[in-house]
C-alpha cells in the first residue's frame, strides 16, 4: 500500500478497512476450526487503524498491542505472512513465535508488539526518545492501545514522561467500551480517557471513532503538530468491539440494544454509504474493491496453509542476540 | 595498578563506555542530580532523571534498546525491581524471542542489595535469582572493584538486557583496577584461590568471607577452593563442574535466600554432572527464608560468615582430616 503525506483517498481507506474486516472474518472462520488461539478481532474498529495508520509516513513508527491486525494490515503487512503467523508456520514475520497476537514487523516500522495491557505503552517513550537522538529522523511514534489499558498506572506514567521530555508520541486510544468481559462504565468515573490525558498536559482530542474520514483527518493533524512542536498528543477514537472478546466469546454479557445501535453506525457501511450518496462510489466499483480483498484473502490463507511449521531446533534460537 | 573504590570503577566504566559509544546513555531516579561530572562531559540529552516511576524508566529504556540506544538505568535499590518487573521480564526478556529475532535490547539495569545499610527489607532484598529464572536475560553481581569495572563494562557492550547487582557493602571497598582497558566477560568464573579438599563456590560479599575462611582453613592444614562466579547467567557450569571433580566436595555460599536460590541450581548442576566425584554432600549456607530485618546484630546473622563457612568445610572434610 502507499503511503503519503497527502489524505488518502475515501476509496483507499474503504478499501483498508474493507481488508481489514476479511482478514479478521478469515481467522474466525480459522479460530471456529480450532486453530488460532486467543485470537482478538476488532470488527466495528477498523476505522481507527485506517485512519490513523494512513495519515502516519514511512518513517513513523507503530507500537500496538493484542489488536493489532487492522494496524498492521492498514500499514502494508501482508495478510499471507500475517495469518502464517497466528497459525505458527515458519514464513510468519515472527517466524512462528508471536501466534495472533505479538505480531510486529521491524520492516514496516511495525515494533514492538505487546499483549501485556499497557505494554507498548511502557515501550513507546524509549521507541521515541531513540529517534529523537538520531540527527535528521523526523519520525514520530504511534501508539494503540485500549481503554483498558488505560486504567494500568503505566498509562500515567509513560504519558508523563512523555510530556516532561517532549517525545514526539502520538498516543490512541481505540475506546471501544469494553476491557475484556468488564463494561468500561464500571471501571472509569468518566466515559472518556481523554481526561485523564488532558490532566497530564498533552493535547487530547476525541473523535468519531467509527468515520474513517474524520479520524483521519485529526490523526493527521495532530501528527503535524508533533512533528512541528516536538511534543506528544493524544487521541482517543470513541467506537465499539461488536464482536467478543476473543475468539470464541458469545457475548452473554453484551446489552443487545448498545450492541445493535452500534452495529447501526458499522465504520465500513458509514463510509460506503457517504461515498454512494455523493456519487463517489457505485455498486460495480463497490463489487471490485470487495473482490480484489477477497482473492488477496483467499490468496493468504492458501499460503498460510501451504507454508511449513517451523523445525523444533528453532525452539532454541532467538533467546539472546 | 591504581586502586580505586567498587563506586570509583562503576562510574569510570560508565564515563569510559559513553566515550567510546555515542548510544550509550544512563537515566533514572536522581542520576544527572548525582553523575554531574558525566552530564558535563557528555550533556544532558545522555544523562538524564526521570520521575520517579520505574516502570517507565525501564520500559523506557527497553524502548529504546530496541531502537538503536544502550540504555544504562539506575533503579537503585532491589526490591524496586517490582515495579519495572514487566518491562524487564515480559518486554526485555521475551520480545526478542517472540519476534523471531527482529530486535536486540542492548541494556544495563543497575541495582543496589544486601546487608550492610540496616535499612530494612524493602530497601535489602537479594532477588537476582528471580532474574535468573527468567529467559532472555543475563545476570551478574561483582565481588572486586576490578570485576565492577570489567563487567559493567562488558555489560554495557552486550547486545542483551543484563541485570548488573550491586552488594552494597562493596561499594566503599577499594581494590587494585588495572589502568589500561579493562573487560571482564560475562559468564565466566574466577579461581580466587587454588585448593585440593574443598570447593567454596559464591558470589558477592560472601566471596570474600569464603576467602577469610580458606585461610582460616589453610592454618588447619585444610585446602580450600575458592570460586566467584561473578556472572550468574550465563553460569560457569564448566568452572564449577572441574573444581568439584578436583575437590569432591563443594560449600555454596550466598546472602539470598536458600529455596530456589542459585545455590539450589549449583547444587542440582553438581549433583546431575559430579556426583561420582563427591566424597560428601554438597552443603549450602545462605540466607534464612525471612524479610532482610534493620538491627545491625540481625541484619550481620542474616548473612552467612567466614566462621560458619569454615565449620561447614570442616564437617565435609571431616572424616578424612581427622581420621
Ligand atoms: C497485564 C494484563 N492484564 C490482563 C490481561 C488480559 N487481557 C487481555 S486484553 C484485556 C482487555 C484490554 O482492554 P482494552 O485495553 O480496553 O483493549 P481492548 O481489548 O478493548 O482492545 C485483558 C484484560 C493482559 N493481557 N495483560
Ligand atoms: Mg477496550
Amino acid at each position: 500500500m502507499q503511503h503519503s503525506e497527502q489524505a488518502p483517498s475515501p476509496l483507499a481507506l474503504l478499501e483498508t478497512m474493507m481488508l481489514i474486516r476479511a482478514y479478521e472474518e478469515a481467522l474466525v472462520g480459522i479460530a471456529a476450526g480450532g486453530s488460532a488461539p486467543g485470537t482478538c478481532t476488532s470488527v466495528g474498529q477498523e476505522a481507527a487503524a485506517a485512519g490513523v495508520v494512513r495519515a502516519l509516513t514511512p518513517r513513523d513508527r507503530i507500537l500496538t498491542n493484542h489488536r493489532s491486525a487492522g494496524h498492521l494490515l492498514a500499514r502494508g503487512a501482508d495478510p499471507g505472512r500475517m495469518i502464517a503467523e497466528v497459525l505458527g508456520k515458519r514464513t510468519g514475520y515472527c517466524k512462528g513465535k508471536s501466534g495472533s497476537l505479538h505480531i510486529s514487523a521491524a520492516e514496516l516500522g511495525v515494533v514492538l508488539t505487546s499483549t501485556i495491557v499497557g505494554g507498548e505503552l511502557s515501550l513507546a517513550p524509549g521507541v521515541a526518545l531513540a529517534r529523537t537522538m538520531t540527527p535528521g529522523d523526523d519520525g514520530i511514534v504511534a501508539a494503540f492501545f485500549g481503554d483498558g489499558a488505560a486504567c494500568e498506572g503505566v498509562f500515567h506514567e509513560s504519558l508523563n514522561l512523555a510530556v516532561v521530555w517532549k517525545l514526539p508520541i502520538l498516543y490512541v486510544c481505540e475506546n471501544n467500551e469494553w476491557q475484556a468481559f468488564v463494561h468500561r462504565r464500571e471501571t472509569m468515573p468518566m466515559a472518556h480517557v481523554r481526561d485523564w490525558a488532558a490532566a497530564h498536559g498533552l493535547v487530547a482530542e476525541t473523535v468519531d471513532g467509527n468515520d474513517a474520514e474524520a479520524v483521519h483527518a485529526a490523526a493527521a493533524r495532530l501528527a503535524a503538530r508533533i512533528r512541528a512542536t516536538g511534543e506528544p498528543a493524544f487521541l482517543e477514537t470513541l467506537t465499539y468491539r461488536t464482536r467478543g472478546h476473543y475468539e470464541p466469546d458469545d457475548q452473554f454479557y453484551v446489552d443487545p440494544a448498545e450492541l445493535a445501535a452500534w452495529q447501526a453506525r458499522d465504520p465500513i457501511e458509514l463510509l460506503a454509504n457517504r461515498l454512494r450518496a455523493d456519487g463517489r462510489l457505485d455498486d460495480a466499483r463497490l463489487a471490485q474493491i470487495r473482490a480484489r480483498v477477497r482473492a488477496l484473502i483467499d490468496e493468504a490463507v492458501a499460503f498460510a496453509n501451504a507454508s511449513p511449521y517451523p523445525d523444533t531446533a528453532e525452539l532454541f534460537t532467538d533467546v539472546y542476540a | 595498578m591504581p586502586v580505586i573504590t567498587v563506586n570509583g570503577t562503576i562510574s569510570q566504566a560508565i564515563a569510559e563506555e559513553m566515550r567510546r559509544d555515542p548510544s550509550v546513555l544512563m537515566f533514572g531516579e536522581g542520576v544527572a542530580t548525582k553523575r554531574r561530572e558525566l552530564v558535563a562531559e557528555f550533556g544532558a540529552a545522555r544523562v538524564r532523571n526521570t520521575p520517579l516511576a520505574e516502570g517507565i524508566i525501564a520500559g523506557t529504556a527497553v524502548g529504546a534498546a530496541a531502537s538503536g540506544l544502550r540504555p544504562i538505568v539506575d533503579l537503585l535499590f532491589a526490591p524496586f525491581l517490582c515495579f519495572a518487573m514487566d518491562e524487564i521480564v515480559n518486554s526485555a526478556g521475551k520480545l526478542r524471542y517472540m519476534s523471531g529475532g527482529q530486535f536486540k535490547f542492548p541494556l544495563v539495569v543497575l541495582a543496589m542489595s544486601g546487608a550492610g545499610w540496616t535499612v530494612g527489607a524493602q530497601h535489602n532484598h537479594n532477588v537476582e535469582a528471580w532474574f535468573v529464572h527468567s529467559p532472555g536475560l543475563k545476570v551478574v553481581m561483582p565481588s572486586s572493584a576490578a570485576d565492577f569495572k570489567g563487567l559493567l563494562k562488558a555489560a554495557i557492550r552486550d547486545d542483551n538486557p543484563v541485570l548488573f547487582f550491586m552488594d552494597l557493602a562493596l561499594g566503599y571497598q577499594s581494590g587494585e583496577v588495572p589502568a589500561a582497558e579493562h573487560l571482564v566477560p560475562l559468564g565466566r568464573a574466577a579461581t580466587l584461590r587454588a585448593g585440593r579438599d574443598v570447593t567454596l563456590v559464591s558470589y558477592a560479599k560472601t566471596v570474600h568471607y569464603c576467602v577469610a575462611a580458606a585461610d582460616t582453613l589453610a592454618g588447619q592444614g585444610i585446602s580450600a577452593e575458592v570460586i566467584d562466579l561473578r556472572s550468574l547467567k550465563p553460569l560457569d557450569e564448566a568452572a564449577i563442574l572441574a573444581s568439584v571433580r578436583r575437590t569432591g566436595r563443594v560449600v555454596v555460599v550466598h546472602e539470598a535466600s536458600r529455596l530456589c536460590g542459585v545455590g539450589a541450581e549449583v547444587a542440582a548442576l553438581v549433583a546431575e554432572h559430579a556426583f561420582d566425584a563427591l566424597q560428601a554432600p554438597v552443603r549450602r549456607l545462605t540466607g534464612p527464608d525471612t524479610p532482610a530485618p534493620s538491627s545491625w546484630p540481625l541484619e550481620q546473622a542474616f548473612v552467612p560468615q567466614a566462621d560458619a563457612i569454615v565449620a561447614a568445610a570442616r564437617e565435609l572434610v571431616g572424616a578424612r582430616a581427622y581420621a
